[in-house]
């Protein structure tokens, strides 16, 4: 099934009841509305059956701030609302990192940077080879998180594996220390199909999600303005 | 006796397995590609070589594992297990998922090439890895046994083929030290490949010989059985020394016990030549071993 789409309003009520990683806010805050995009548009996910094999995959390979995807989690049903009251205490299941052996809908556990975008490409490859060819992989990296060499691996090997099954999402806040830009253009160079847009624009993000080649993996890069959550 | 190398051997095998059973996955970082071939080309859709980038092969094997595939993973000790070693923690321990990680070159064994390919630490590195099974097959044949039990029994595993093997095979298991022969004086445990030369080198000692294929689960049970009051007991290992000390020691915990553990030292090693120079220098060889455990008993 498909998700007829995200009240944004009231995910952002959602992300309230999770307090204790304000240092993450920004980091939560600028994948807000592509997770929003890709959870109410793009992705074909059954929140009454996670493990759903036709569904799509997502992955947060980032990690970290992940409140505004617990948010969306919850206000879909893949978990009670209530479980974000208890983010990051000892009796929860939500910590600052997800853990998808805890968290229905979370497909894997995350949090140091470079692991998601390599297990999307043996995810992709294991779609394949199940023969679901309608089914796609989207991993969310963020801007800084492309520092990590083994994100360069997987880069290099998805094109050469004609992974049109897989979705590279970069939320770009310009939090790295070094410069990456312009991410564009070093993954066509690589091979991918990719695009830059406005990181706030839904229209625009949907549209650019939606696209799929015919033999490479394709990137949106997801621009925040530098300040802008 | 298959004639076939371990390394061969570990080619042959998951080539069946990936035949017989359409869960199996492959997933090679260039090393091996030879030995594996008839698994590669049998399915190319569930069997990759990524080329020379170990922690996405990690990764990628992880992939696989999330949508039910079993993944048999393959390369060079150092860069399968070192280079990677977070990768394997949290891809597969962190997440609980299944595969099989086979190496090729444990110790000192690519001598020539000198300390980047050595890895004498890839158990005692395994064996941080919560719920990592770690085995270490004597032959081609045990390793055959050990890969066709463990590559679908639920838990990650550590397989660590060796270039020297013994001269006869057995009817190993995982969880299950084999009693070689009985003795009063002291026990000595000989992992995989160790074990005729220690055999020899205890030939004419009153010493109890047990066979150990399968380092995690460790058969405490089995040694305690075994070694009941004269608690000297000694590890001969392929790898770095003390690495058995923690299963070991908990086993005997019941007991006044003195441990000798031979193992490969924790030096690095700058020369190259034969394995058999490298057996020799660390101590590993026949002889060596034999001085090492006469004068821990007093002999």
């Amino acid at each position: 099934m498909k998700n007829s789409g995200i009240d944004f309003d009231e995910v952002r009520r959602l992300m309230a009841h999770a307090t204790g990683d304000e240092k993450h806010d920004e980091s939560s805050t600028s994948t807000l509305d592509a997770l929003g995009v890709l959870y109410g548009r793009i992705l074909r996910v059954d929140p009454t059956n996670p493990d759903w094999p036709e569904r799509d995959r997502f992955i947060l390979s980032k990690g970290h701030g992940p409140v505004a995807y617990y948010a969306i989690l919850a206000h879909l049903g893949f978990f009670p609302a209530s479980w974000l009251d208890d983010f990051m205490d000892l009796e929860g299941k939500l910590g600052s990192h997800p853990d998808r052996v805890l968290v229905p809908g979370v497909e894997a556990s995350t949090g140091s940077l470079g692991h998601g975008l390599p297990i999307s490409v043996g995810v992709a490859l294991a779609l394949r080879a199940k023969g679901l060819n309608e089914q796609r992989v989207c991993v969310l990296t963020g801007d800084a998180e492309l520092n990590e060499g083994s994100n360069w691996e997987a880069i290099l090997l998805a094109p050469t594996m004609h992974l049109d099954n897989l979705t590279l999402l970069v939320i770009d806040n310009h939090s790295s220390h070094l410069p990456m830009a312009p991410f564009d253009e070093k993954l066509r160079a690589f091979g991918w199909c990719a695009s830059s847009v406005d990181g706030h624009d839904k229209d625009a993000l949907e549209a650019a999600l939606r696209e799929r080649d015919a033999a490479r993996p394709t990137a949106v890069i997801a621009d925040i303005p530098e300040g802008e959550w | 006796m298959s004639g076939l190398s371990m390394r061969e051997q570990a080619g042959e095998t998951t080539a069946d397995l990936l035949i017989e059973d359409p869960r199996v996955a492959l997933v090679l970082a260039e090393i091996s590609a030879d030995q594996f071939r008839r698994a590669m080309h049998h399915d190319r859709s569930r069997a990759v070589n990524v080329g020379i980038m170990e922690q996405t092969m990690v990764g990628v094997a992880a992939g696989f594992a999330m949508e039910g595939f079993l993944p048999i993973v393959h390369t060079i000790t150092p860069f399968l297990v070192e280079r990677p070693l977070e990768q394997i923690k949290l891809d597969f321990g962190y997440q609980g998922l299944e595969g099989t990680f086979v190496s090729v070159g444990g110790s000192y064994e690519y001598t020539a090439e000198g300390f980047t390919h050595h890895s004498p630490g890839d158990v005692q590195a395994m064996l941080t890895v919560p719920g990592m099974q770690v085995l270490v097959p004597g032959s081609a044949a045990e390793l055959d046994r050990l890969l066709r039990a463990t590559y679908a029994n639920g838990s990650a595993t550590y397989i660590r083929p060796s270039t020297s093997s013994n001269a006869e095979s057995r009817d190993v298991e995982v969880g299950r030290l084999e009693v070689v022969r009985r003795g009063g004086l002291a026990t000595v445990i000989a992992v995989g490949p160790m074990l005729d030369r220690t055999l020899d080198a205890v030939d004419g000692m009153d010493v109890t010989t047990l066979y150990a294929t399968s380092v995690s689960p460790f058969d405490a049970a089995g040694l305690a059985r075994e070694v009941t009051e004269r608690a000297d007991v000694i590890a001969v290992t392929p790898f770095l020394e003390g690495t058995l000390a923690p299963a070991v020691t908990a086993a005997l915990a019941h007991l006044r016990a003195r441990f000798l553990w031979v193992g490969v030292p924790r030096n690095v090693l700058r020369e190259y030549g034969t394995v058999e120079d490298h057996d020799r220098a660390s101590g590993l060889d026949t002889a060596g071993i034999r001085a090492q455990i006469a004068a821990f008993l007093g002999m």
